[in-house]
């Protein structure tokens, strides 16, 4: 029984060999998952592992480390097609929760609500996982699998998440629907990346969270979205929604779920078209 | 391993101070603060990072401590609420700035706000509202409202006006519990327990309906380390049955072999500390047999459903009815009628503080210490269920972090007695938010149908009202409900042709029980929405048609109950005239110049008496003059945070002549209070005020009695001493020269007071109530016509309390009331076994609650002290029909259920468009 605080990547690696070992980072919904006892479990905390906190770049990527908090985040300068990311942040839980939670452990967690996919997905972002047998990167939506399940092996830790270095003709929007102003999951979310010039759209990464079980990308409509002005982008069809398959449940049924994706995605590329710094 | 001892020393700086403790693998930061290092201001309310009570600094950036592994902040400075108050300026001056602004009322969430502020404030000094709200929106608060919140924070920026310590009645003081609450020091039902204490853990059913069986209980124990003893239903000695009204006490303390509810408890586990924070109630040996539940009233009044209780046919409890003339032929003969039938769920109280108590034997005693808003009603319960004359029951009520009726049933008090009783050892528990939302009381839901009609000339003729009621499993205050719905269907207007029934259906539910209204807020729903209706088929000013319809004195009410003076809703009313055309003009200007979205205004009236319903329900203060001049209040109405610690030493201090700084308060404690009677129904004011009242006024009879001075003579209270200044100078009293009672008093008075009412024959006809209040309030609301949500922008909420005692405490109230109806309108529903948390449970956070203007009316009522009324439920009843009335006046969409589904709004406003 103990609490782990390795000092570097190889103890890290090793320490994950523990028996019954949890990873914690911040911790924001690994204690709400195990309910109110002690269970006296041992806990691997990467929040303090050497190199696993803080945004750099270089090759072309911008990397975030896996245990970078929303705080991190929103604090950071990056470029605009961050603006959706960085709005998602701010609607992660609380300023409390966004203190101490971290972009990788969203991602681990899988929730199919979780704030941060909708717009890493937006930017492309890959995971950088690592483990004894050394480093490999997946693209997220082959990280992410369904709810709670992601492709992270025995012996592997989510170390960074990768972004291919966006222009800075790219504008990045987010908004996220719920019952109430703040602390609340999503009912519906959905973030854009849109590359304009000359007024036009020359690319468009479109994606929706909480209506399927692992957020997803709007092929269809980002290709209907080539080419089209600025101020007259189409509009959202039942079409450009076909991959998503929402529940109902205590938050929202189905079918006002896949009304609101369809709210949002039009008013996030409305945003991303006009410059993307606006909040909902 | 299985003692769990820890192995790792944590190291780090609380409050500027270093600290070294040695905590469990995994172990919450929040609870090594509490129970390790004696940090009691950090509150859990949640542990799930939802409310944000027990928000606490970690290296200067504010952290939920419930989500915080304590070994994480290793090396690093943790400040706390009540540790920033004592060693951070900008801190102890933001609390200074809550007290002012009366931004604490029950005080539970104060810790995690000052925290949440103080992170911002560091960085802003200045800080806007939209910041506050954005800085503050991860710590949720139940009772202010949020808008006295705001306030405090952004006065930092901008300095304000310190109100007074001391005044007559009328003055906006100070709360007198006020610094505790704000500088974190207030104990709550959690905070009491003394180091070492047994920990108790209820087993419950996770079925609405199941017959079970108890497994060898000796053994299990023996196999358990730790664990201490297993209490079920053969080890209560006495009654196994508690409830509040005589003829419906019902609810077992465990069930006897059949579960009614999901919650209800079978078993309770009592062990050492540590045993119990590792203890799974998933082990306890108990075999589960689910049987077929009726969960709902169409299910439970079915034929053939089970009955939950021999002799309540039907699953019926019980119902009331008030009828007056003749409300067929009424509404036969009306040019319009509007009718509908309106639906409500689960209401779940969401105070931030779940239950929390210890119990412990004194001598032949049983001390409880507990949360709670009826102390006096704990205690003759508890002796009920052990077998002892109520003497030997001390019930000792804490702070209480948040009520709203919920706290007025028992909840911890009977395990804990049970389990002080059975190990001799001091024992504690406290509700985890779970549990605290399974096994507590909630709001009736409510199926109400409804047909009012009005003549051509716009006056009401005629209603017809009946409504069913989901009671749940128990009684509760069931049968307050089922009588009060058809005494305030009316609303506060002329009806003279009326009938309205109510029942209150038993089924497999939670409890339903008291709540911030007792059916009232359901009934307003449907009876407010319905009279926009008729306006608008009569072309009618909606704020106009009830003016002319509003009651009036000399006027009849629905029970033929006839009041002289004090019929303030007209006024209320006639208030909200300049912001009504104000808000007509500002959003029909709105709409014409905007797409997308649509603005509203809404209007909503509500009446509630005040006290029991025809029935006695006295209260008695007591005060005392010790030899060295100390002046001691024994104020039993419990504070939930309302301020009634404020209101009744106010009264009394001015009925004395004396002021409030020199009054000493002993609380609820029963073995040193008498009864004032329980916190709700709004009667604290109006009854402990008028108790209050007398016995301040007879305190000082027998104080100039003795210095022979004139009745106006100046009370000055010295050290030993009473001076009297009248006309012919001073006369001093040598108060040691007087002889001591046996409670130490050299002078003591009390002051008892009842309100007057009759009885109600089999039509409901009589005078349920000595007083009414009333309130009528306007909301402006702006719905998305393409999500269908809709936001609250503003709300103007007139109320007549008669005379407000301290007006900053009435709009205290006025604004949580609106917030929890908003919270009502727009999102709150209780799912048994779904939303049993608060973050799929919603209530307000403070960035839903906009601007609230509150306006005080004072038609002084003949019998409150100085003729006020009470005020805590009637902030909430108008709020939630407003809010619809607007929506219907934005969008056309007429709702007939909440929380409101934006989903309906989202079809109606289609079909307005495509039609």
């Amino acid at each position: 029984m103990s609490y782990l605080t390795p000092k570097s990547l190889q103890e890290a690696l090793a320490a994950l060999g523990t028996a019954g070992v949890s990873v914690v980072a911040g911790g924001t919904d690994w204690f709400p998952a195990r309910g109110d006892r002690i269970t006296d479990q041992p806990v691997l905390d990467i929040s303090a592992l050497p190199g696993f906190r803080g945004i750099s770049q270089g090759q072309g990527l911008i990397r975030i480390g896996a245990a970078t908090t929303w705080s991190d985040l929103i604090a950071a300068d990056l470029p605009p097609a961050f603006d959706g990311l960085k709005a998602a942040a701010r609607d992660v839980g609380s300023v409390q929760i966004q203190n101490a939670a971290t972009i990788a452990g969203n991602l681990c967690n899988a929730s199919p609500a979780a704030d941060g996919v909708p717009p890493l997905l937006t930017l492309d972002a890959q995971a950088e996982l690592v483990s004894a047998k050394g480093r490999r990167i997946l693209p997220l939506d082959q990280f992410i699998l369904g709810p709670r399940r992601t492709a992270l092996q025995p012996g592997e830790l989510l170390a960074a998440v990768l972004v291919p270095m966006p222009q800075p003709w790219e504008r990045g929007a987010f908004l996220k629907a719920g019952a109430r102003r703040y602390l609340v999951i999503s009912i519906a979310s959905a973030a854009a990346v849109l590359g304009v010039d000359k007024g036009g759209v020359i690319w468009a990464r479109v994606s929706v969270g909480s209506c399927s079980a692992v957020a997803q990308r709007l092929f269809a409509l980002e290709q209907s979205l080539i080419g089209c002005p600025t101020d007259d982008l189409p509009v959202v069809t039942a079409d450009h929604l076909a991959a998503l398959a929402p529940i109902s449940d205590v938050r929202a049924s189905a079918e006002y779920r896949l009304d609101m994706a369809g709210v949002l995605v039009s008013r996030v590329l409305a945003m991303a078209a006009q410059g993307g710094r606006q909040h909902g | 391993m299985a003692d769990g001892a820890p192995v790792d020393l944590v190291q780090f700086t609380l409050n500027g101070h270093s600290v070294s403790i040695s905590p469990a693998v995994g172990e919450r930061l929040s609870a090594s603060l509490r129970d390790r290092l004696g940090a009691l201001d950090v509150k859990v309310g949640c542990n799930a990072g939802d409310c944000g009570s027990c928000t606490v600094m970690v290296a200067g950036s504010p952290r939920c401590a419930c989500l915080t592994p304590t070994h994480q902040v290793a090396g690093l400075a943790v400040e706390t609420g009540a540790g920033m108050v004592s060693h951070d300026p900008l801190t102890h001056r933001l609390a200074q700035s809550f007290q002012d602004h009366h931004a604490a009322q029950c005080g539970i969430c104060t810790p995690g706000m000052l925290v949440a502020a103080t992170a911002l404030l560091r960085h802003v000094a200045a800080p806007t509202e939209v910041q506050v709200q954005d800085a503050l929106g991860g710590v949720l608060c139940r009772c202010t409202g949020y808008r006295r919140i705001i306030d405090a924070v952004v006065a930092m920026g901008q300095g304000w006006q310190a109100p007074p310590d001391d005044g007559p009645v009328g003055t906006s003081t100070r709360r007198v519990d006020g610094w505790a609450k704000v500088s974190g020091q207030e104990h709550f039902g959690d905070d009491v327990a003394p180091d070492g204490a047994l920990v108790v853990r209820v087993i419950r059913s996770p079925h609405p309906h199941a017959s079970f069986t108890i497994g060898d209980r000796a053994a299990w124990l023996a196999a358990n380390t730790g664990l201490v003893a297993v209490l079920t239903e053969a080890d209560v000695p006495g009654l196994n049955r508690f409830g509040v009204i005589p003829g419906f006490i019902d609810q077992p303390v465990f069930a006897e072999s059949v579960a009614l509810f999901r919650g209800d408890p079978v078993a309770a586990v009592v062990g050492q500390a540590a045993a119990m924070a590792r203890f799974d109630p998933a082990g306890f040996p108990v075999t589960w047999h689910p049987l077929p539940a009726v969960q709902s009233v169409a299910d439970a009044m079915a034929s053939g459903a089970p009955l939950l209780h021999s002799g309540r046919a039907g699953n019926v409890m019980g119902g009331g009815i008030v009828a007056c003339g003749d409300a067929g032929a009424a509404l036969a003969r009306a040019d319009v009628v509007a009718t509908g039938r309106f639906t409500t769920g689960f209401v779940e109280h969401a105070y931030i503080e779940p239950e929390a108590g210890f119990a412990r034997v004194v001598g032949d005693t049983v001390e409880i210490h507990a949360c709670t808003q009826a102390p006096v009603m704990d205690r003759d319960s508890m002796a009920a269920i052990l077998a002892l004359p109520p003497e030997k029951v001390r019930i000792v009520p804490t702070a209480v972090g948040g009520g709203f009726g919920s706290k007025l049933d028992l909840s911890v008090q009977p395990f804990l007695a049970l389990a002080a009783i059975r190990t001799g050892q001091a024992v504690r528990m406290a509700y985890g938010r779970g549990e605290s939302m399974q096994a507590t009381t909630k709001r009736h839901p409510s199926e109400i149908s409804v047909s009012i009609g009005a003549t051509r000339d716009g006056k009401l003729c005629g209603m017809v009202l009946d409504g069913i009621f989901n009671t749940g499993a128990y009684a509760s205050w069931g049968p307050t409900v089922a009588t009060r719905v058809p005494i305030h269907g009316s609303g506060p207007y002329r009806i003279a042709d009326y009938r309205a029934t109510s029942r209150a259906i038993h089924t497999h539910s939670p409890p339903a029980g008291a709540f911030r209204g007792f059916g009232v807020p359901q009934t307003a729903i449907a009876q407010e929405s319905l009279f926009d209706e008729l306006a608008a088929q009569l072309g009618l000013d909606p704020l106009e048609f009830r003016i002319a319809n509003a009651l009036d004195n000399g006027e009849p009410t629905v029970c033929g109950q006839v009041f002289d003076v004090g019929v303030g809703i007209r006024a209320c009313l006639v208030a909200l005239r300049p912001a009504w055309a104000e808000a007509l003009v500002d959003v029909a200007a709105f709409n014409a110049g905007t797409t997308g979205v649509r603005r509203g205004v809404g209007v909503a009236s509500g009446w509630y008496g005040c006290g029991n319903t025809s029935l006695a329900n006295p209260s008695t203060i007591k005060c005392g003059l010790r030899a060295d001049g100390t002046l001691v209040l024994h104020q039993g109405a419990v504070d939930i945070g309302q301020g009634s610690n404020t209101v009744i030493t106010q009264i009394f201090a001015e009925a004395l002549g004396v002021p409030m700084a020199q009054v000493t308060r002993v609380g609820g404690d029963t073995s040193q209070t008498p009864d004032a009677g329980k916190t709700s129904a709004s009667r604290q004011t109006l009854v402990s005020g008028n108790a209050a009242l007398a016995a301040g006024k007879a305190l000082r009879a027998d104080l100039l009695r003795l210095c022979n001075a004139a009745e106006d003579a100046v009370l000055q209270l010295g050290t030993g001493e009473i001076i009297a200044t009248d006309d012919a100078g001073p006369h001093r009293l040598d108060l040691s020269r007087l002889p001591t009672d046996a409670e130490g008093y050299v002078l003591s008075a009390s002051g008892s007071y009842d309100p007057p009412t009759r009885p109600l024959d089999a039509n409901g006809q009589g005078a349920p109530y000595a007083q009414f209040g009333y309130a009528a309030q306007m909301a402006v609301v702006e719905v998305d016509l393409a999500t269908g949500q809709t936001r609250a922008l503003r709300f103007v909420a007139a109320h007549d309390v008669g005379r407000a005692i301290n007006p900053a405490l009435v709009e205290g109230q006025v604004q949580g009331g609106i917030a929890m109806g908003l919270g009502m309108a727009l999102m709150e529903e209780y799912l048994p076994g779904r939303t049993e948390n608060l973050h799929d449970y919603l209530i307000p956070t403070i960035g839903d609650v906009p601007p609230i203007d509150t306006i005080i009316i004072e038609e002084p009522d003949a019998h409150g002290p100085h003729g006020a009324k009470g005020l805590g439920e009637h902030a909430l009843i108008p709020t939630a029909p407003a809010i619809l009335n607007a929506v219907r006046h934005a969008t056309g969409f007429a709702a007939r259920s909440v929380p409101l589904d934006p989903s309906l709004v989202l079809q109606a406003t289609r079909k307005a468009v495509d039609g």
